[in-house]
């Protein structure tokens, strides 16, 4: 069969956002492919700053609907690395402990994600089913399923009285042998092996050349974990094993995260039964002194980075997010390559994607003059009538109709 | 007589009605087996009067006549196949001898018009839809008509209905063909395209495969022959396989109905607890597993055979 370039998206049954796979095929084989992202820019950033410190925790919570108590507490710990004022040592626990819980979470919709894209619906209705216990445990301490609001400059919303902590015990223990039983199923499954043993391979080298993260770097023999390298919340006093796998494919990526769910139940044990006394929160200014700050906070699908810009008013001047999928989807292209067709779902899922918390403007670039230019609407529509034709695509039709 | 047969009974109603009731009972178990509620025992025929209500779509560059016929061929094929399926016996509607090669013809037709319909669809994912069909066709149909084949040769006959009466006779001889058993409920899962064989309409690959361009009237014909394709092969598989059988008209129907149902439900399981293969994995599996043990089903048919005279 003749080489065909198949678009895989920005709508595909495989993708739970839209973005772009451009795959050029020989039969089943990949042999090129690329990347384009660019569907979901919603102007977060942008938005920051013309909002306070305030309504921007408000705002940075729903960059992503799974990890958004990463990205409050990355933005949260820049703010107040900045302002001088970091929260007290019960409210870090408390943050940590709704972390791990986040990466339970996380960890637990991606093996479902990565069992429906291998055809494995079973997989998906267990781990999403157990993954409920999590969710309903989050309710429990924060008031809510997703995005939580348990962060707040200078501290948290709410304390954890000892009732639920004695709530939260069983969840975590039923949670664990769960997860026995998902390293057990991952790791000797045959149909699941043979799907993921091998594919979308990323060597050690390539990991680290593509800048990938969390467990996808992991899963590399990459070992590097934020909560280790650069402690963040409780990080710093909670013994934990920073899991890596050398098989550098789907399969190890899947080893690397259900193993990452047991280190998390030893971490919320751990901060259950060390949780310190003291307040909840500080008095936190209501304007920022003038001031930048970096934060790293490893988020469940890796390294998520906030830069932080304060001018001495209630407002940021710049606020930047590097989201974790940002520094793996440029791998993808390479994982791709000289594969499956088949394989593709299982390869793009295998990072984590989460395209909506990725996309940042896009700057329209004239290749040729290297002028930069803003396009309007009717330029825009002209030329993508344009683009399709090119392709073969004719709008006449619904032109005329639109016209008549 | 013959339009009774051929309409009602063991015919298109009874079929159509018996398939949907399959779909069911396959949705439940798949269901229950993932910790899920499942559907109630009416939504097959809900699902299949919703999509008759649709609008249907035939791509531009599709030939209309085609795109609209091969449901129907699908549905012709699958509807004849079964009336030379025994059902109530050991006799089928119109028994003839060599049936059974008949109907593994007519049961070949339905996935070259899977293979038709996607390429006459125009559309890259049907074209990489319908490849696939007919690659997976070339990996299980071979060990399938050889699981087959076996038991004709040891009951000497190329009628289904003259297998069900001699099995009916020598109930003890089929315990030779028990490899031959698990071969084709394996190569029936990939004939009914379902996990873990399920590649060439793989939703997160290629979206619905060769179907992907059909909605409404057509789709909901192609589902049906699908469901009655999966009545078919299991009653076929419950005559060749499982000498069970009764005199009595009545009785013999109800065991008819636990044969299959009982094979659905392990063909349900192997759905549940499987992923799917990739396409090569597939046809490796077809041709180093299945074809092997179908050969030695058919050695030990043929050394039986040998004995026996």
């Amino acid at each position: 069969m003749a080489k065909v370039v198949i678009p895989l998206g920005p709508q595909h049954p495989a993708l739970k956002e839209p973005a772009n796979f451009a795959l050029s095929l020989d039969g089943e084989r990949i042999i090129g492919a690329a990347v384009n992202l660019g569907y979901n820019h919603r102007g977060i950033e942008k938005a920051c700053e013309s909002r306070t410190f305030l309504q921007d925790v408000y705002l940075i919570e729903r960059i992503c609907g799974i990890c958004s108590h990463s990205h409050s507490t990355a933005f949260i710990n820049a703010v107040e690395e900045v302002a001088g004022a970091p929260a007290p040592k019960r409210a870090q626990w408390i943050r940590t402990l709704v972390a791990e819980l986040e990466r339970l979470h996380s960890h637990l919709l991606w093996l479902g994600v990565a069992g429906h894209e291998l055809g494995f619906d079973t997989l998906f209705m267990y781990s999403w089913r157990d993954r409920e216990l999590v969710l309903d445990l989050l309710a429990l301490l924060t008031g809510n399923r997703v995005n939580y609001g348990i962060n707040k400059l200078g501290g948290v919303r709410r304390d954890i009285t000892k009732d639920d902590v004695e709530k939260i015990r069983p969840v975590v223990d039923a949670l664990e042998e769960r997860t026995k039983y998902y390293i057990d199923l991952v790791t000797t499954e045959s149909t699941l092996a043979a799907r993921m043993l091998d594919v979308g391979r990323l060597c050690h080298e390539d990991a680290l050349t593509y800048g990938a993260s969390g467990p996808v770097a992991r899963a590399a023999a990459v070992d590097k974990d934020t909560r280790r390298d650069d402690p963040y919340s409780a990080y710093g006093e909670i013994p934990f094993d920073v899991i890596t796998d050398d098989h550098a494919d789907v399969y190890g990526r899947a080893v690397v995260r259900v193993k990452e769910l047991l280190e998390s139940c030893k971490i919320i044990r751990y901060v259950m039964d060390n949780l310190p006394e003291g307040p909840l929160e500080v008095k936190f200014p209501r304007k920022v002194p003038a001031g930048e700050a970096i934060s790293r906070y490893e988020a469940p699908r890796g390294e998520d980075v906030h830069y932080v810009k304060c001018n001495g008013t209630d407002m940021p001047e710049r606020v930047k997010v590097r989201a974790p999928t940002l520094a793996n989807a440029a791998s993808v292209a390479l994982m791709l390559q000289g594969g499956f067709l088949a394989d593709v779902p299982i390869v793009i899922a295998a990072i984590d994607p989460c395209f909506s918390c990725t996309d940042r403007m896009v700057a329209v670039k004239d290749e040729n003059s290297g002028a930069e230019g803003v396009m309007d609407w009717e330029s825009l529509r002209r030329y993508s009538i344009e683009w399709y034709m090119e392709r073969g695509v004719s709008f006449e039709n619904i032109q005329s109709e639109r016209d008549s | 007589m013959s339009a009774l047969h051929i309409l009602v009974f063991p015919g298109l109603l009874f079929l159509a009605l018996y398939a949907l009731a399959l779909q069911f009972v396959d949705r439940k178990v798949y269901a229950r087996l993932q910790n899920r509620k499942g559907p109630p025992w009416f939504q097959p025929a809900a699902d299949f009067v919703k999509l008759l209500g649709k609008e249907t779509i035939v791509p531009n560059e599709a030939n209309h006549f085609v795109f609209t016929a091969l449901p129907v061929f699908a549905l012709a094929a699958v509807t004849t196949a079964f009336l030379y399926v025994p059902i109530w016996g050991t006799s089928s509607a119109l028994p003839f001898p060599g049936d059974v090669v008949v109907m593994m013809y007519l049961l070949a037709i339905i996935p070259l018009t899977f293979f038709l319909a996607g390429w006459n669809s125009s559309s890259m994912y049907a074209a990489i839809g319908s490849q696939r069909v007919l690659t997976q066709l070339f990996a299980y149909e071979v060990p399938l008509f050889m699981a087959i084949l076996g038991p004709a040769l040891l009951a000497d006959t190329w009628s289904l209905s003259g297998i069900a009466a001699f099995y009916a006779q020598h109930p003890p001889m089929a315990l030779l063909n028990l490899p031959g058993f698990g071969v084709a409920l394996l190569a029936t899962q990939g004939k009914l395209e379902r996990v873990p064989f399920d590649t060439p309409e793989a939703e997160t690959e290629i979206v619905a495969g060769a179907f992907t361009e059909y909605g409404g009237r057509l789709y909901a014909i192609f589902r049906l022959a699908v469901d009655m394709e999966t009545v078919v092969l299991l009653g076929i598989m419950s005559v060749v396989f499982v000498p069970l059988f009764a005199g009595n008209p009545f009785l013999g129907f109800l065991i008819f109905l636990v044969k299959t149902l009982v094979m659905l439900f392990v063909l349900s399981v192997i759905k549940a607890v499987t992923a799917r293969l990739r396409i090569e994995q597939m046809v490796r599996f077809c041709w180093m597993v299945l074809v092997p043990l179908s050969l030695g089903q058919l050695l030990i048919d043929l050394v039986a055979k040998g004995l026996m005279e």
